[in-house]
């Protein structure tokens, strides 16, 4: 039982998904990734399996995102629909919302960033612990929208780094379960010690 | 190291502060002199709830003065979520301003196009056929539906109840669906504009609401099976922010929060606008003015707000939905073709919009929350010169502090969500 190559290695459904969606052809991920039969088969073989700890911390964390409880606008209330049963963000490993930043990793800024809120967002964005990563939900979040004035931020990146931006106002919960798709092959493909600040 | 307590930027604490005699407050409105109630001298903690807080819907930031559990005083810190929405509809065409109203208060986004287009109708004397407004009238009212099932699901899941959140959500999506089919968009149709509608509904617009509303009494039921006699919920809510009617309406309270507190005031009855006089409802008010009768309230507003939708899709008139005024809608295509003067209004109306007489009109709508109205000035441009927006939430919200009072901290969640407030709406 060792490695496996990558194309043949993916069960994880819902990469595959995005990997056919995406018309790609190469593997979504570069590295290997260990399916549950194998680790199934390993086990029966005596518990042998070999892989990079860099694999495997990726696997980890890319399989289990925890956004922060966060709602600005209106994109708020289509995150909520997200995660409710008939988008179901919990496929993705990504539905447990959590109140407080100190256990959330990934930041789903969703809606518009007015001046007053940029300095608690951004406090927020610091609270979190490392490696934590940032989805921009909507056109406000991501480039000011249609508000093109005095009390909006014109894009959360001037306040936090994003990962990935969602277009649409707001967008369809099925953006957001792309943009989670597209952040796991992300992090799947950052090695683990680039992480480090 | 010693560990010394956090201080103020004159080095006295900020933890414990005696509250100081002659201090101005916000002002308490009507007959509220609850904030005069601290004892001078006395040892409260100030804490903050907010901007992020998951049941302060949204981005409040709430300052409580607290002694022990109890709150003493609560200050509610709001603009968070200021968007400058008066000053950009100054910048806009009156049919731009249809998407940025969208945004006020989106949970209910029809009604705010509904409240914008009537003042603009009001300013240029337009007439809408009765097509048209049944057809906004439905529109409105699944969208009051969809708004009461978010604030249901919110208020629940605040109090502990998980069930009802999963529940709400599902007939919401077959409201937004709704939406979809007639405008492409699930939450922010811009579907009402002013003159009319985007478009006339599709032929499977009737049948769809018609599913919907013979579906949707059961689904009430589910949720009062789940809440109304549950001993948990009831405990939480009955006999708590209790708001009597003189405070409510000193506090300009509107819409659930005031009909709550037992005053039967709604807009769609008192002022009808959108033939809304021709539709036979009840106006349901509560009784103690507390968290639960609130409930009680909304929850009696759905299946009213089903039975409205019944009526209209029922009798749902043939004709045209727009205004038959080329000065203010575009004419239909086919016109174009044949007609130079409707080629003309087109050009003129798709570059630089209707331009309304000079005036000033008042005009106010039931949104959700309340009474959502709009203070538009004209200035004969194609562009409002002023308009305000009198926010249901805004007002309702300023209640709050006299409804937490002495209230334990736990139970703040319980009164900011049977006050069902939306921070788009209260900062604009």
């Amino acid at each position: 039982m060792g490695l496996r190559s990558a194309d043949e290695a993916l069960e994880f459904p819902s990469l595959v998904r995005a990997a056919v969606l995406d018309g790609a052809d190469a593997p979504a991920f570069p590295g290997v990734i260990p399916s549950d039969r194998d680790l199934a088969d390993a086990a029966a073989q005596e518990g042998i399996f070999t892989t990079t700890v860099g694999k495997v911390v990726a696997w980890g964390r890319y399989s289990s995102l925890w956004p922060a409880l966060f709602g600005l606008a209106c994109c708020a209330i289509e995150m909520m629909g997200a995660s409710n049963a008939r988008f179901d963000l919990s496929r993705f490993g990504a539905e447990v919302f959590r109140a407080s930043p100190r256990q959330a990793d990934l930041m789903i800024v969703a809606g518009r960033v007015s001046q007053k809120m940029g300095p608690v967002l951004r406090q927020i964005y610091d609270q979190m612990p490392d490696p934590k990563w940032v989805i921009s939900m909507g056109a406000c979040a991501s480039c000011g929208g249609i508000f093109n004035n005095y009390a909006i931020i014109q894009g959360v990146d001037k306040v936090v780094p994003v990962d990935v931006y969602i277009p649409g106002c707001p967008p369809r919960p099925e953006g957001l379960l792309d943009a989670v798709i597209k952040l796991q092959k992300k992090i799947a493909a950052t090695p683990v010690s680039s992480l480090r600040e | 190291m010693a560990i010394l307590p956090p201080t103020k930027g004159d080095g006295t604490p900020a933890i414990g502060v005696p509250v100081q005699e002659g201090i101005p407050r916000i002002h308490p409105g009507g007959q509220g002199e609850f904030l005069d109630k601290i004892e001078p001298g006395e040892e409260l903690m100030e804490i903050n709830m907010g901007p992020q807080h998951p049941s302060t819907h949204g981005v409040l930031r709430l300052v409580l003065s607290l002694d022990g559990e109890r709150v003493r005083a609560c200050r509610p810190d709001i603009g968070y979520l200021h968007t400058g929405f008066e000053k950009s509809f100054e910048s806009h065409t009156y049919q731009q301003c249809i998407p940025l109203t969208d945004r006020m208060d989106y949970l209910a986004p029809p009604i705010n196009n509904l409240g914008f287009a009537l003042a603009a109708e009001k300013l240029l004397e337009a007439e809408i056929p009765p097509r048209g407004q049944y057809i906004r009238v439905i529109v409105a009212e699944l969208s009051r539906i969809a708004s009461h099932l978010i604030w249901l699901g919110t208020h629940a899941l605040d109090l502990g109840a998980t069930t009802a959140f999963m529940y709400c959500w599902r007939e919401r999506d077959k409201i937004l669906d709704i939406m979809e089919w007639i405008s492409g968009v699930r939450m922010m149709t811009s579907f009402i504009r002013v003159g009319g509608l985007l478009a006339d509904v599709p032929e499977e617009f009737v049948p769809m609401v018609r599913a919907f509303v013979a579906d949707f009494p059961q689904r009430v039921d589910e949720y009062e099976g789940l809440l109304t006699s549950n001993p948990i919920f009831r405990q939480r809510t009955i006999g708590l922010g209790v708001l009597d009617s003189a405070t409510a309406i000193a506090f300009g309270c509107s819409g659930a929060t005031l009909r709550g507190s037992g005053v039967p005031y709604d807009v769609r009855r008192a002022l009808p606008y959108s033939s809304y006089d021709q539709f036979d409802f009840d106006v349901p008010v509560g009784v103690r003015g507390d968290v639960y009768d609130r409930y009680l309230v909304r929850v009696r507003e759905m299946r009213e707000a089903c039975r409205i939708v019944e009526q209209a899709v029922e009798g749902l008139p043939g004709g045209p939905v727009n205004t038959s005024d080329r000065k203010v809608m575009l004419p239909p295509r086919a016109e174009i073709d044949n007609s130079m003067e409707s080629l003309i209004h087109h050009f003129k109306l798709s570059t630089e919009g209707f331009r309304p007489p000079p005036g000033r009109v008042y005009s106010a709508v039931e949104s959700s929350r309340g009474e959502l109205g709009f203070l538009m000035v004209s200035d004969g441009g194609n562009r409002p010169y002023r308009c305000k927006v009198r926010g249901p939430s805004f007002s309702n919200l300023s209640a709050l502090s006299y409804m937490v009072q002495d209230e334990l901290v736990a139970d703040v969640v319980a009164v900011i969500g049977s006050i069902d407030i939306i921070l788009g709406d209260v900062d604009r």
